[in-house]
């Protein structure tokens, strides 16, 4: 299996990739993954994962900015690769990014990505939070239970959506955690930096199928 | 709800643990990478590595041990000690740290914060203050391990660095530090007041009560060093106080035997080794 994360110049890619390595030792397959910004790497993947760090703007421009990637991925992942984005690159999958700016993201699933609306809680949302789901909801969430616990570092969520929502978290309010729709699927926290419960969910994409 | 964070501090000079404890079946106890295990299955929320090495030549060993860490742990990785610049931050975050944690550099030129933050994300900049009582009810900022007064007011300080972009404060009391009297609650109080990003804890945990006090006081990370590294008190035992008091953590995860990484077969002549005397 060839696996790509996109690298356009944002966050701890290193980590991602390890804990994706490791993932696949354990499920005993044998993946290639490659941390890429060449198009034509990501046009021959078998599935694609997009981290991200920092602001919602910043991150659409850089990958933007490497000449062919983006439409590489999105043309790879509408022809049905698995994708995950991670952070940033779960909220990319949505219309729209409020932060700074008004920023178009490629509109996967519905919604803004807006401001956390924690009255008196303080911003980042920083550290860990239990997930709340439906056991059974996705194959992604197989091997972990309600109430299991996720890192999260972020100012900004999925808000108006609620019918690709498969998991949430609360802190003040209800959290969208993660997202799928179809073959596209992402995790608000850092499964490359939640222990346990983020390498079974990596493991969960390695083999997922979606239908 | 959101967990508060129990986070072992590491100090290490030239890719070495400074101070670390020999812990039971820990094969060599100045490995930060073998300490960091340790941490990551003890509970830890996050860890941070303070890189005190002073020679100029040896700066690089930090990334090396950054990323055997980052290989074997994920868990969030802090790492501060000697960063000046953005490329310092950027080969940090290569070898796998999550937050790059800055303070004299921040001091001697403010706009380091906002250009950090605007490269890398405020998620990965934590500006370090060390503060040391003015004994008017202020207190202010030091740097060189607390030698060097600036002059400048913390309070303030913490409140310009988040207006900067910092993602959150770590608040060292140079008072306390190494005292094991407890955290410094007024300052605590103060900056947790002053700013709406979260506040790092640190410095004069002396007993389980003091971890309490400091989140009582509005901290929603609490970082020790010296009582994990010579085991007064387990990260487990800290939790237990914590949400003995009502509040909110994380618990000990426990292992899932069928997901655990293959282990590699010790070597010849370790079993007898490095354990604990």
């Amino acid at each position: 299996m060839n696996l790509a994360v996109i690298d356009y110049g944002s966050g701890n890619l290193a980590s991602a990739a390890r804990g994706l390595e490791l993932a696949a030792s354990r499920l005993g397959i044998g993946a290639r993954i490659a941390i890429t910004d060449e198009p034509d790497a990501v046009a021959r993947a078998d599935r694609i994962v997009l981290p991200g760090q920092g602001a919602f703007a910043d991150c659409a421009r850089g990958l933007a900015a490497k000449p062919g990637l983006r439409d590489a991925m999105l043309s790879r992942v509408e022809n049905g690769a698995p994708f995950l984005g991670i952070c940033v690159g779960m909220q990319l999958m949505a219309a729209r990014g409020l932060e700074h700016e008004i920023t178009q993201g490629f509109g996967w699933i519905e919604g803004d990505i807006a401001p956390i609306a924690a009255d008196g809680l303080r911003l980042p949302h920083m550290g860990w939070n239990e997930l709340s789901f439906t056991p059974g909801a996705h194959p992604l969430l197989e091997g972990i239970e309600p109430g299991d616990h996720a890192y999260f570092v972020h100012s900004y969520a999925l808000a108006s959506n609620t019918k690709d929502v498969i998991a949430t978290t609360d802190y003040g309010t209800q959290i969208v955690a993660m997202v799928a729709s179809g073959n596209r699927a992402g995790t608000q926290f850092h499964v490359e930096k939640s222990q346990e419960v983020g390498l079974t969910i990596l493991a969960n994409f390695l083999r997922w199928t979606p239908q | 709800m959101l967990k508060l964070r129990v986070i072992p501090c590491l100090d290490v000079k030239d890719g070495r643990v400074v101070k670390g404890v020999n812990f039971v079946a820990l094969r060599d106890a100045g490995d930060p990478v073998e300490q960091a295990s340790v941490y990551d299955s003890a509970g830890a929320d996050e860890l941070t590595f303070l890189d005190i090495t002073a020679s100029h030549e040896n700066r690089d060993t930090i990334l090396d041990v950054v990323s055997r860490t980052a290989a074997r742990v994920f868990l969030p990785l802090t790492v501060g000690g000697g960063i000046r610049t953005t490329e310092d931050m950027r080969r940090l975050l290569l070898a796998g740290a999550d937050k790059c944690s800055i303070n004299s550099a921040a001091i001697a030129r403010p706009d380091f914060i906002n250009e950090a933050a605007r490269k890398f994300g405020s998620q990965c900049v934590v500006v370090a203050v060390d503060a040391r009582a003015t004994g008017n009810g202020t207190w202010e900022i030091f740097t060189h391990g607390g030698r060097r007064g600036t002059g400048i007011d913390a309070i303030t300080w913490c409140a310009e660095a988040a207006a900067r972009g910092a993602g959150e404060i770590l608040l060292t009391s140079m008072d306390r530090d190494g005292t094991g009297q407890g955290f410094d609650i007024p300052l605590l109080r103060a900056a947790t007041g002053a700013v709406t990003i979260p506040v790092i804890a640190s410095g004069g945990v002396g007993t389980l009560d003091h971890f309490v006090e400091g989140a009582r006081a509005g901290a929603t990370g609490l970082l020790a060093a010296s009582v994990f590294h010579f085991g007064q008190f387990t990260i487990a035992a800290v939790k237990a106080a914590l949400a003995g008091a009502g509040l909110p953590v994380r618990p000990i995860p426990s292992p899932r035997p069928s997901l655990r990484a293959p282990r590699s077969n010790p070597s010849p002549g370790t079993a007898n080794g490095n354990r604990a005397r």
